[in-house]
């Protein structure tokens, strides 16, 4: 055999129970392993990864002295680290240890013919031993950790993430783009199924969160940039301009009281007014005005200025510019949160044209105590009692032909709660859904599902066709699929249950941030299983709706869950670095800057003084996309080589 | 839009509220002791009656037509006059819904207003003469 590798390597190979010997004949290829001369030693045992099969393989280092390892099992997805770490508690350097495949890629692949799958086991450890002989002992790089954090969004996922950082002892920017920390959970009135009132849950840990002495809120403020690394991020913030100083304003309110202007409020999703300088509700954190230069007078017209005339402070600076600042910090949570699918996309359901077909956030406010209403609950277009209200669920969610293809998960159980609560507040009302499914799952849910029901909910098996307007009514035609039979009511008002949709804007921070989105645009986690609150993105974690639609109680314990990573992170003083990157030959490099447009993780720029690319080795992964890329091979990745993925491929012919 | 609507209305089962809260459905609820709206329509009765074959209307979509206050549709079923009272239902319901006992009710209901005979084999005259509790007791004879 030709370039026979010099080093002492040493082949274990895995039974995997009856995974791997139950297809492929170990003994044969231990017997065929150990003929090769590069082999100084090879064995066979029933579990590798076990406790004696790891003690065996570190035996075998000391006593043969052995330079490489190979461990022909599963896929190095499994079990590579357990092994690379057992070979450097015998002292070889973990990275000269090498998984052969033989378990995913043969013994599975090939159940029905044991000969070929021991032929090509033999043949894949074959291949292994022409790379691990070029394997290079690699070592662990590390940088500082900057133990402060930053959170993007204030719903109630980011003040309980941001909560939970600031308790550790680190310092926390909750970063909001709103006036006020609060999101969407202030906006709701009662909470399922314990009906306690959102506000009464929410405001504590906001005004907790606001008097943080580690917590530092940058309301009406949004992230513009972010660069640098896992522990070492450098975030450019805009400040936008609120037109009022917040450091002089004492939030009295005067101004907002004053002011002449009245526009549809976005907190009361259109039901209630607000005027032009304003904050959002009353509970706001912080509880500070800003104006909306849009429907100022003052910026249309240049007249007006009531707000500085009745501010006593002298808070109001029709002039203030928006503020770029910098803030440095080791660690992101990404809390942005979701929005409504705008019921205008829903053409058979009024496409938004109809006054008392409205959805369901709207119908929170008319249910919330603090609403347009104060809680009573009236329809839009005359204000009278509804006394027939229809519930329409999935709408826009589960339609992968014309809207969105998942379950919103959460509209059940709201509309559950909506009904009910709309059935204790009109005593002599009834409440209809439409649904699909009642998908229930969760601690006291379907118990709560069963009392909407008991209580005189109507359920209607089957999604609504059509909703018009007929006189004085909302017709809503649908049709019982338990009874097989069209179905329609005349309604005094409709509630859609609309999908739930990523944040607006989360696409630009998509950028900025540079981590991944799926195509729905909610966040991408580094695993679905095993890593749901990560990103691909070192020290980027994930929390809330924008990762996927999800209830309180889950977005408090996934927010809780990305504050744990964030403070596990900010426990080391430095951070280790994979040394499987790629690295560049700067007499090879032509500076042709195609590695650096390739480069998913923007860990290369190029240098245009020296004109070759420079890699950041925080930054790399190691993927391998440059080394592709690269017409001159000058990207080397270490330990993946061209030299050694050529001799992989000689091994076979 | 109009002929839609017309259209709408002559092929659509008509859900009201004034039916959903009707009389009727209340006295159901009193005679037999059970609240129909916890019904989720699972099928078990269904499934499990031994009478099925013959009956018009399965026992789970008379609960059901019951719950939108669907009246004249039960009455007009056989289902609660072939109903053996077996119990089965009763017993095996998820929800605890007495369904053998809103089909006992359902009787009473449809005897004592006079609402459907064609189900009976009583002449209309007679019907119209005898005082209900009369025909109850009659027609549980009939049944013994």
């Amino acid at each position: 055999m030709k370039g026979t590798p010099p080093r002492k390597i040493g082949v274990f190979v895995c039974h995997c129970g009856k995974n791997i010997a139950g297809v492929v004949d170990v003994n044969r290829v231990v017997e065929d392993i150990s003929r090769l001369e590069s082999v100084a030693f090879a064995m066979d045992y029933k579990y590798m990864c076990s406790q004696p099969g790891q003690a065996m393989i570190q035996e075998k280092i000391r006593e043969k002295g052995l330079e490489g390892v190979i461990v022909a099992a599963c896929t190095p997805n499994l079990h590579e680290a357990t092994f690379r770490k057992a070979a450097s508690k015998a002292g070889l350097n973990p990275y000269c240890v090498e998984m052969a495949n033989i378990r995913e890629q043969c013994a599975w692949a090939h159940q029905n013919d044991p000969e070929k799958a021991t032929r090509k086991a033999v043949e894949i450890i074959r291949t292994m031993i022409q790379k691990t002989a070029e394997d290079k002992p690699l070592y662990e790089g590390s940088i500082p950790v900057l133990k402060r954090a930053m959170v993007i969004g204030g719903g109630v996922a980011g003040i309980q993430a941001s909560l939970d950082i600031a308790d550790a002892g680190y310092e926390v920017i909750l970063v909001e783009r709103e006036p006020s920390i609060g999101g969407h959970m202030a906006q709701l009135s009662e909470t399922f199924p314990t009906l306690d009132c959102a506000q009464c849950v929410l405001t504590p840990k906001m005004v907790a969160a606001g008097t943080h002495p580690n917590i530092k809120i940058l309301a009406w403020s949004e992230a513009r940039e972010v660069s640098g690394y896992v522990g070492n991020f450098t975030v450019t913030i805009e400040r936008k301009a609120s037109g009022v100083d917040w450091t002089k304003c004492t939030g009295c309110g005067m101004c907002m009281e004053k002011c002449p202007i009245k526009i549809p409020a976005e907190f009361d999703r259109g039901l209630g007014v607000r005027k032009a300088i304003y904050s959002p509700f009353p509970q706001a954190v912080p509880n500070k005005p800003v104006i909306d230069r849009e429907h100022c007078l003052h910026y249309a017209k240049g007249k007006c200025g009531i707000c500085q005339k009745v501010c006593e402070v002298g808070a109001i600076d029709f002039d203030q510019a928006p503020e770029i600042i910098k803030e440095e910090v080791g660690a992101i949570i990404v809390a942005t949160g979701f929005d409504i699918y705008p019921k205008e996309n829903i053409g058979e359901y009024g496409a938004g044209k109809i006054p008392d077909v409205i959805d369901s956030l709207a119908f929170e406010r008319l249910l919330s105590a603090s609403g347009p209403t104060s809680g009573e609950i009236r329809r839009p277009s005359d204000g009278k009692i509804p006394e027939t209200i229809v519930f329409v669920q999935c709408s826009g969610s589960r339609d992968p032909e014309k809207h969105k293809p998942y379950c919103s998960r959460i509209c059940c159980m709201y509309t559950a709660k909506q009904a009910l609560l709309y059935k204790h507040a009109v005593h002599k009302g009834r409440p209809y859904i439409f649904y699909i499914d009642i998908r229930s799952g969760g601690k006291n849910y379907e118990e709560f599902v069963a009392r909407a029901q008991e209580e005189g909910v109507i359920y209607i098996r089957g999604k609504v066709s059509r909703i018009y307007q007929s006189g004085d009514k909302v017709t809503v035609v649908g049709v019982d699929t338990l009874l097989a039979k069209p179905a329609q009511i005349d309604a005094d008002m409709v509630v859609l249950a609309m999908a739930m949709v990523p944040k607006e804007g989360s696409d630009d921070l998509r950028k900025v941030l540079k981590i991944t989105a799926d195509k729905n645009g909610f966040w991408t986690e580094a695993h679905p299983k095993m890593d749901p609150v990560g990103t691909t993105t070192r020290g980027i974690y994930l929390a809330g709706c924008g990762q996927a639609p999800r209830d309180v109680p889950d977005t408090v314990a996934q927010a809780s869950g990305a504050a744990g990573k964030v403070i596990s992170l900010f426990s080391r003083e430095t951070l280790s670095l994979d040394p499987m990157i790629v690295s560049v030959d700067e007499e090879l490099c032509a500076g042709c800057g195609l590695c650096v447009s390739v480069c998913p993780y923007e860990a290369r720029i190029l240098d245009e003084k020296k004109k070759v690319a420079i890699v950041n080795e925080a930054l790399c992964k190691g993927c391998g996309a440059c080394m592709a890329a690269c017409p001159n091979s000058a990207c080397i990745h270490k330990n993946f080589s061209k030299k050694q993925v050529l001799k992989m491929v000689d091994a076979l012919s | 839009m109009i002929y839609f609507i017309a259209l709408i209305q002559v092929i659509c089962m008509q859900i009201k509220t004034e039916e959903v809260l009707s009389d009727l459905i209340h006295k159901i609820i009193d005679i037999s002791g059970t609240n129909i709206w916890k019904c989720y329509q699972c099928g078990k009765c269904s499934a499990g009656c031994p009478m099925v074959d013959f009956m018009e209307l399965l026992p789970h979509q008379v609960i059901r037509l019951a719950q939108i206050g669907k009246w004249k549709e039960i009455c007009e079923a056989n289902t609660a006059w072939i109903c053996a009272a077996c119990l089965t239902c009763s017993v095996r319901c998820p929800r605890g819904i007495k369904i053998a006992e809103v089909m006992e009710a359902l009787r009473q209901v449809v005897l004592r207003n006079r609402l459907s005979n064609k189900r009976l084999n009583i002449s209309e005259e007679r019907i119209r003469r005898l005082p209900p509790i009369a025909l109850i007791s009659a027609y549980r004879k009939i049944l013994e």
